[in-house]
């Protein structure tokens, strides 16, 4: 089959026009869901704030679930089949599988996008994201769903069936690129968890029908959560690809050592699954063995390949700018890295947010005894907004940046802007991040609108004074984060509307790094060492993980006997 | 070859490994390895761990129990909504219902003394918070969790529920006095 296709003048990537029509469309609603998701996050902030309060109960309800669904599943999914259609089509020159049928998805998803965004309006399904059985919401709310995940299965599907056709016609040389086997990694776990999503909620369609009498709400919990936490897993094998990637855009890196990054994305896909446990660590019903086995993601295997590609990305970034002649005291590569370039910056503060506040926190919350301090309170989504906004999303928000260019063949606009833009975005986050953890180490609940209990007819708890700072804290941190987010939105749809159309001509800057020569990767670093200022990074965070570890059991030890 | 292209030998695999990804992978497999020590270590040597006992349940079959325990045990009534307070044995069983949108009864413990709690659901999922002990447990409908508490401190706590449960959620709260 020939189909057209045009050659980046910047950057020598073929951009079938299927595939380019594709990625365009998918990553365009994308910014449009997390415009949507983002504003309810805006009014979940502010209600939050003690001082501020903003909504009524019922539409903070309906403003939390609408926040949720928007940025964690329609954006953030959307943008990673705009990613797989980017890392299997373009990067291996390869048209792609099937249009007709990526459309229909696309088409599938959209309908389930807008239809949840509809029946969440109403009022008919303020039971967030989880929508725990017994709680019910209106079928239309677990049909989106569906519809939506069956249209993201089918992406994944035309995803392998390009991976296929270009092995076939032979347009690349031996293996795939680490990237792209970073996105199948993501596809792989995408698949087990739609298809566990499709087994928890199809049977919960048909009891909020009248079809089935009932739905164990323990059997819903272990079942939701083999979805809702392995969807989390794909957006970190999406977005660990898109660190690689960005690392070979800006400074022409290549991997330490291909082993080692692989086999570090293979382990997501063998010890990941189970990390539903996460979920069931105060529940009853689940033995301790199980708990133990499965929040460790099997003595901590998965833990480590996130760990290992923490050295390995910023690693592969250091022995590049080393080859280049950055090769002085332990940061030099660092201090001259790029920081006026939302790639890089938005990407670096994405893996150091990851880590140091997402990772950190994930683990120790994952200790199956150390779970009950925290289980349900803030300190959950302050950790998550860690991995999958520091994380995810700002590494999304990094990408593109660079997209943007090569893909609609638009300048960016207000470039000075767009400069600060990762900074405020992720330092708002962080801070959103700190300060949720924080209420949550006070015992603060999550979910909750009103922590003074002011309607409870007297009976009322009174907390730390501390929490009402943290949240204020953290309603100043979501304006923050809110300034970033909408900058980020501005700067796209209006570069797409109004930015320089730059056509065939080429960049007077490269979009490509290139990549610097095996014999200039000899003797940088220190003696053996390759990546001295990196080991020195890792070992930081290696400690500051240690003490915070053992911190918790002390914290632990201090409450009552429980057994 | 850079990350977006095709590795330089076909078989990766046999590409060489740095001495940095050696040192890191090593240290982090050690940290693994005393991660998952410690949990079971804590299960034999700590005094905060999880009591998986659970027994399928109904919500009547729940009530009435708790009602049992409340004809036996209450002691006074108390606070805005002149809630029993129940005071069980030292040792004994002690049932705590979660429903929309409260808890009940109120329970009056004896520091230093072990309980066992009983803890269902008699409708939606609930979340038993105690604070200011922090401490958080799924309460599922239908399963009833039985929990020993060893309160080490006398005053009043509060048990909020801490998953979403609703337009009422917010209002969902309890209480358990501890006495020296």
């Amino acid at each position: 089959m020939n189909e057209q296709f045009r050659t980046c003048p910047d950057t020598g990537l073929k951009f079938f026009a299927s595939a380019e029509a594709l990625i365009k469309a998918n990553a365009v609603v994308a910014v449009v869901f997390l415009l949507v998701g983002g504003i309810w996050g805006l009014f979940v902030g502010l209600t939050r704030w003690p001082a501020v309060h903003l909504l009524p109960p019922d539409w903070f309800y309906l403003a939390l679930t609408a926040h949720g669904l928007n940025v964690l599943i329609f954006w953030i999914i959307f943008f990673e089949i705009a990613i797989l259609y980017f890392c299997s089509s373009v990067l291996l020159g390869s048209r792609l599988a099937a249009p007709k049928f990526a459309w229909a998805g696309f088409g599938l998803m959209l309908v389930g996008a807008v239809l949840n965004n509809y029946i969440v309006l109403t009022g008919e399904a303020s039971v967030m994201m989880t929508s725990y059985a017994p709680m019910e919401a209106h079928p239309l709310f677990y049909l989106s769903l569906i519809l939506f995940a069956v249209g993201a299965l089918i992406g994944c599907f035309v995803f392998f069936g390009t991976l296929v056709v270009a092995r076939a016609e032979r347009t690349y040389e031996g293996s795939v690129s680490l990237v792209t086997f970073g996105a199948i990694t993501a596809a792989i776990i995408a698949v087990f968890t739609i298809v566990s999503g499709a087994i928890i909620l199809i049977p919960t369609l048909l009891w909020s029908l009248g079809f089935i009498g009932e739905i164990d709400a323990l059997a819903y919990r272990l079942i939701w959560w083999g979805f809702g936490h392995s969807s989390q897993q794909i957006n970190v094998s999406a977005h660990i690809a898109v660190w690689y990637a960005i690392a070979a855009i800006v400074f022409g890196a290549k991997p330490m050592s291909e082993k080692v990054s692989r086999m570090a994305f293979l382990m997501y896909i063998l010890f990941l699954q189970i990390a539903s446990a996460h979920h069931l660590l105060a529940d009853p019903g689940v033995s301790s063995e199980f708990k133990m086995f499965n929040t460790s993601y099997a003595m901590y295997l998965a833990v480590m390949a996130s760990m290992v590609h923490g050295l390995t990305v910023p690693g592969s970034i250091e022995a590049a700018q080393r080859a280049k002649g950055l090769n002085n005291g332990l940061f030099e590569w660092l201090r001259r890295a790029p920081w006026g370039n939302p790639v890089f910056s938005g990407m670096f503060i994405s893996l150091v947010g990851f880590g140091f506040l997402g990772g950190i926190s994930g683990v120790v919350m994952g200790v199956e005894q150390i779970n009950i301090l925290m289980h349900n309170t803030l300190y959950v989504p302050g950790h998550f907004h860690a991995t999958v906004v520091i994380g995810t999303t700002l590494a999304f928000m990094s990408l593109t940046y660079w997209l943007v260019p090569i893909l609609f063949r638009r300048e960016i606009i207000l470039k000075p802007l767009a400069a600060w833009q990762p900074y405020l975005f992720g330092f708002g986050m962080a801070g959103v991040a700190l300060f949720l953890m924080g209420a949550g180490t006070l015992g603060v609940p999550r979910r909750h609108w009103d922590i003074t209990f002011s309607m409870t007819g007297g009976v009322t708890h009174e907390f730390p004074a501390a929490a009402n700072t943290l949240l204020a804290l953290n309603g100043l941190s979501v304006l923050l984060a809110v300034v970033g987010g909408a900058l980020f939105c501005l700067i796209i749809v209006g570069s797409l509307l109004w930015g320089k159309r730059l056509g065939e001509q080429q960049s007077p800057e490269p979009r490509i790094a290139e990549v610097p020569p095996d014999e200039a990767y000899r003797g940088i670093g220190v003696g053996v060492i390759t990546v001295p200022g990196t080991l020195t990074l890792t070992m930081v965070f290696f400690i500051s993980f240690a003490v915070y570890y053992f911190i918790n059991w002390k914290y632990l030890a201090e409450t009552w006997g429980i057994s | 070859m850079s990350s977006l292209a095709p590795p330089k030998e076909r078989i990766w695999w046999n590409e060489p490994i740095e001495i940095s990804e050696l040192i890191w992978i090593s240290i982090v497999f050690v940290w693994g390895l005393i991660m998952t020590f410690m949990m079971p270590f804590w299960h034999v040597t700590g005094d905060q761990n999880l009591s998986n006992e659970t027994y399928k349940t109904t919500p009547e079959r729940f009530l009435e129990k708790t009602q049992a325990m409340v004809d036996e045990y209450t002691v006074r009534t108390e606070g805005p909504r002149s809630y029993p307070v129940v005071r069980p044995p030292a040792g004994g069983d002690v049932y705590m219902v979660s429903r929309l949108w409260d808890f009940w009864p109120i329970i009056e413990l004896e520091k230093g003394q072990t309980y066992r709690f009983h803890l269902s659901s008699l409708d939606w999922q609930h979340g038993f918070s105690l604070q200011p002990a922090n401490i958080n447990i799924q309460v599922v409908p239908k399963y009833e969790h039985v929990v020993s508490f060893t309160p080490d401190s006398a005053g009043e706590y509060s048990v909020i529920c801490n998953e979403y449960c609703g337009i009422g959620h917010h209002l969902m709260i309890g209480k358990i006095l501890v006495v020296e």
